[in-house]
């Protein structure tokens, strides 16, 4: 994007346009190492992403069994062996917390790895470019067969045809698998074939094969460079340590062609290694020339090493002119010193380290997560009421939550105020003395509760009141504190 | 704009001519599907326009071609509310008031329906938690002028007391001493008797045995021989720690000087009958029923 352009390219007037047509990008199909780790990384993503709502997960009788699941009627979301309610949604904050330190630590490591091989973006991009290279070939060929327009042939037609259809079933399939997580997958499956599914169901499909299609389809480059605010952050993150795609200039220039550094080279001048035969370029999918330095157009994919290094083993010199490197190393190499490649340093270990805090904290609170659990509230109007026989009464709305599987029976206790006797709406008529009540498997069950205090306690204004609930069968406690008030 | 056009060396481009602390601004446009988009959002927006209420009349506003309102739209919202309440409505109106408050699905219905029931048509006077006010009963606390068991609160909320409805509630206080029954001496003896009733402090000076005598001449009809109340009158029990007018010697002589009679409005006709129902089992469960 920032090459340098001549004075004479330049419109100096007023009649500068004021839009930039889009410039497509035609990038060549290659091989090698990063090709290949990009190949085996999109299907590991894809796979995941297809295939995750069919895996099956036993949770007992009359829970879903599906592995990973956004149960929104019931404001459940199950991951594995993991059942989250409504308010622990923090657990998803704690996790998002750790996808962005795992996000500065990748960068801090090797650039932005992120968007070369993992963005969602880069995977369908790069799979719609796969469909496309297949059906119309590569890039010469898709260049003049677009340069063609005019003369549209009806093979020509037929292709582009073929091209769309299957870019659509990817981006409706994609938005399939979308809904999947939403509701058991082989019920919706068989709704969906059937349209018996949920009109939001079809809604969704059409939103994520509309975006999918568009993005992957049309957009592809331009939505890494100028809707995707990652590459402005990623520049204020990154340190001369980081290990980024970097084209070595202190060995590739001067540039120049083969024929003439072979000459020069016979007259035992100095040349550079780069032959200017923009193999990098031509593969580059956003269309930039990575010679030109770091840029913000750049994901680093490392598709142009693969195609440099495959010219540099053609004409026999060193492979990696363009490789994964800092420009520390560029410096040192001119000064005549080894390079150096530091991955564990401060900010490296601060990041590693704040991932395994926020980790260790989050499985912390996984594995002692109450499964029973109680909320008070205190009545306000009124606080307190004073009975005919001089005693007071404080009433609470307790809500306790049962997070099992199953239903339970729980007995209600109470230590308060001297003397004082607990009265649970609803559960007094079967137990009088100690209230009891069965709790629903995976609800929440609102009672209301009456503590009365007789005349004679009423020492202090305010007294700790403990409400305590107790699982009969399995002994679990759970219990919160408010206060019993005195007018 | 005489700058327009500069050319800035490193990068190669020209600038807007735009310069802060030596830095300029490069002129870099718009990619054309950005433009195109934003082209588009402003066609949305008349697109708007006509499809929906948008632009103010003088006196009334345009109402697009969908004849939209939100509105409308919360009418017909509420609307399916009612009908997805209805079953559960209907298994409250057929539930007697004793099954409802052992039933624990129905009670939550009842006790979630009565809440907001409460809250519109009966916290005015009683409060929004049923606290009550002075001369509005606390219905909360134990103490029921009418009853506190499940029907006759029942019978209050539907008919009230002293409403005007043919089945309500009916009796007053007399005025003793409006009508001159009592003489202002007399009104201040009983008056102190009545508080001794309850074990409230009485003042210096005062009769016992007198207040005794006028209290059995004149109040123990409605209030009983010992000042327990008739709830068959909505009488008070004059001997508990629930004054609903106050239980100080100035008030209980106004109180029996002028006579009280609060009213509460008949529900029936107001509210349908599972309604009244929910209402009367959220009344009950407030932690006063009997």
């Amino acid at each position: 994007m920032n090459k340098p352009v001549s004075q004479t390219d330049l419109q100096l007037d007023d009649d500068a346009p004021l839009y930039a047509a889009q410039k497509k990008v035609y990038p060549q199909s290659v091989s090698g190492t990063f090709r290949r780790t990009k190949w085996g990384l999109m299907a590991f993503c894809l796979g995941v992403y297809y295939l995750l709502p069919f895996v099956r997960w036993n949770r007992g009788l009359g829970a879903p069994d599906q592995a990973v699941l956004v149960d929104l009627p019931n404001s459940r979301f199950y991951f594995f062996f993991i059942e989250l309610w409504p308010q622990e949604v923090y657990y998803f904050t704690g996790l998002l917390i750790v996808a962005a330190l795992t996000l500065f630590l990748m960068n801090a490591v090797g650039g932005r790895v992120w968007c070369g091989y993992l963005c969602p973006q880069t995977v369908w991009t790069d799979l719609f470019y796969a469909v496309e290279r297949l059906i119309e070939g590569d890039r010469r060929e898709r260049m003049r067969k677009d340069a063609a327009k005019g003369t549209m042939k009806l093979e020509r037609f037929a292709e582009i045809l073929l091209k769309q259809s299957i870019w659509l079933m990817i981006a409706w399939w994609t938005g399939g698998a979308w809904v999947l997580y939403f509701n058991d997958a082989p019920t919706l499956v068989k709704q969906l074939i059937t349209f018996q599914a949920p009109v939001i169901a079809y809604i969704w499909i059409g939103i994520l094969t509309a975006t999918t299609y568009l993005l992957a389809g049309f957009m592809r480059e331009q939505v890494c460079v100028y809707m995707c605010p990652w590459p402005r952050i990623q520049a204020a993150l990154t340190d001369e340590w980081a290990l980024n795609v970097t084209y070595k200039y202190d060995r590739g220039e001067t540039r120049t062609s083969l024929k003439k550094a072979n000459e020069l080279r016979a007259l035992g001048q100095g040349v550079g290694d780069c032959i200017d035969c923009y193999q990098c370029v031509a593969v580059c999918p956003t269309g930039i020339d990575i010679r030109n330095g770091p840029q913000l157009d750049c994901i680093q994919c490392g598709l142009c090493i693969d195609a440099c290094d495959t010219v540099m083993t053609k004409i026999g010199r060193e492979t990696r002119l363009i490789g994964y490197d800092n420009d520390i190393n560029i410096h040192r190499r001119q000064e005549g010193k080894p390079p150096i490649y530091r991955i564990i340093r401060p900010r490296t270990v601060t990041y590693a380290a704040l991932i395994a805090a926020v980790g260790a904290v989050m499985l912390y609170a996984l594995l002692t997560r109450s499964l029973l659990d109680i909320n008070v509230l205190h009545d306000r109007n009124p606080v307190a009421v004073k009975l005919a026989d001089g005693s007071i009464r404080n009433a609470y709305t307790v809500r306790l939550l049962n997070k099992r599987g199953f239903d339970r029976v729980i007995a209600i206790d109470i230590d308060g105020p001297v003397n004082a006797t607990l009265h649970v709406v609803g559960a007094d008529s079967v137990t009088q003395d100690r209230p009891m009540i069965i709790l629903a498997r995976d609800t929440t069950t609102e009672l209301r509760m009456l503590v009365t205090a007789p005349a004679e306690s009423n020492h202090a204004k305010s007294v700790p009141v403990n409400f305590r609930v107790t699982d009969i069968g399995l002994g679990e406690v759970a219990s919160a504190t408010d206060h019993f008030v005195s007018p | 704009m005489t700058e327009h056009g500069d050319l800035d060396h490193v990068s190669g481009r020209t600038t807007t001519g735009h310069e802060w602390d030596g830095i300029k601004e490069l002129n870099t446009p718009l990619p054309r599907w950005w433009l195109i988009t934003f082209y588009l959002t402003i066609l949305w927006s008349v697109g708007y326009w006509i499809v929906y209420p948008a632009w103010p009349l003088v006196w009334s506003h345009t109402t697009g071609i969908w004849n939209y309102s939100t509105r409308a739209e919360v009418a017909a919202e509420l609307a399916n509310l009612e009908k997805i309440r209805g079953d559960k409505m209907v298994a409250l109106g057929n539930a007697s008031l004793e099954e409802i408050e052992k039933n624990p699905a129905l009670l939550a219905l009842a006790r979630a329906r009565g809440k907001t029931v409460f809250g519109d048509n009966c916290a005015p006077c009683h409060g929004s938690g049923g606290a009550g006010a002075k001369g509005y009963p606390n219905l909360n606390d134990d103490e029921w002028l009418w009853g506190g068991s499940l029907d006759q609160i029942m019978q209050t909320i539907q008919f009230g007391a002293r409403s005007g409805h043919p089945k309500t509630h009916e009796s007053a206080m007399l005025a003793f001493g409006k009508e001159g029954v009592l003489k202002k001496d007399q009104i201040v003896t009983v008056a102190n008797y009545v508080r001794s009733l309850s074990g409230l402090p009485t003042a210096a000076g005062y009769d016992q045995a007198a207040g005794a005598k006028i209290f059995a001449e004149n109040c123990t009809s409605c209030h009983g021989d010992n000042g327990k109340g008739n709830q068959e009158l909505g009488a008070p029990d004059l001997t508990d720690k629930i004054w609903l007018y106050g239980s100080d010697e100035a008030t209980l002589v106004e109180t029996i000087s002028n006579g009280r009679a609060g009213v509460m409005p008949a529900w029936v006709g107001r509210l349908d009958p599972s309604t009244i129902k929910a209402l009367t089992v959220y009344v009950h469960s407030l932690g006063g029923g009997k």
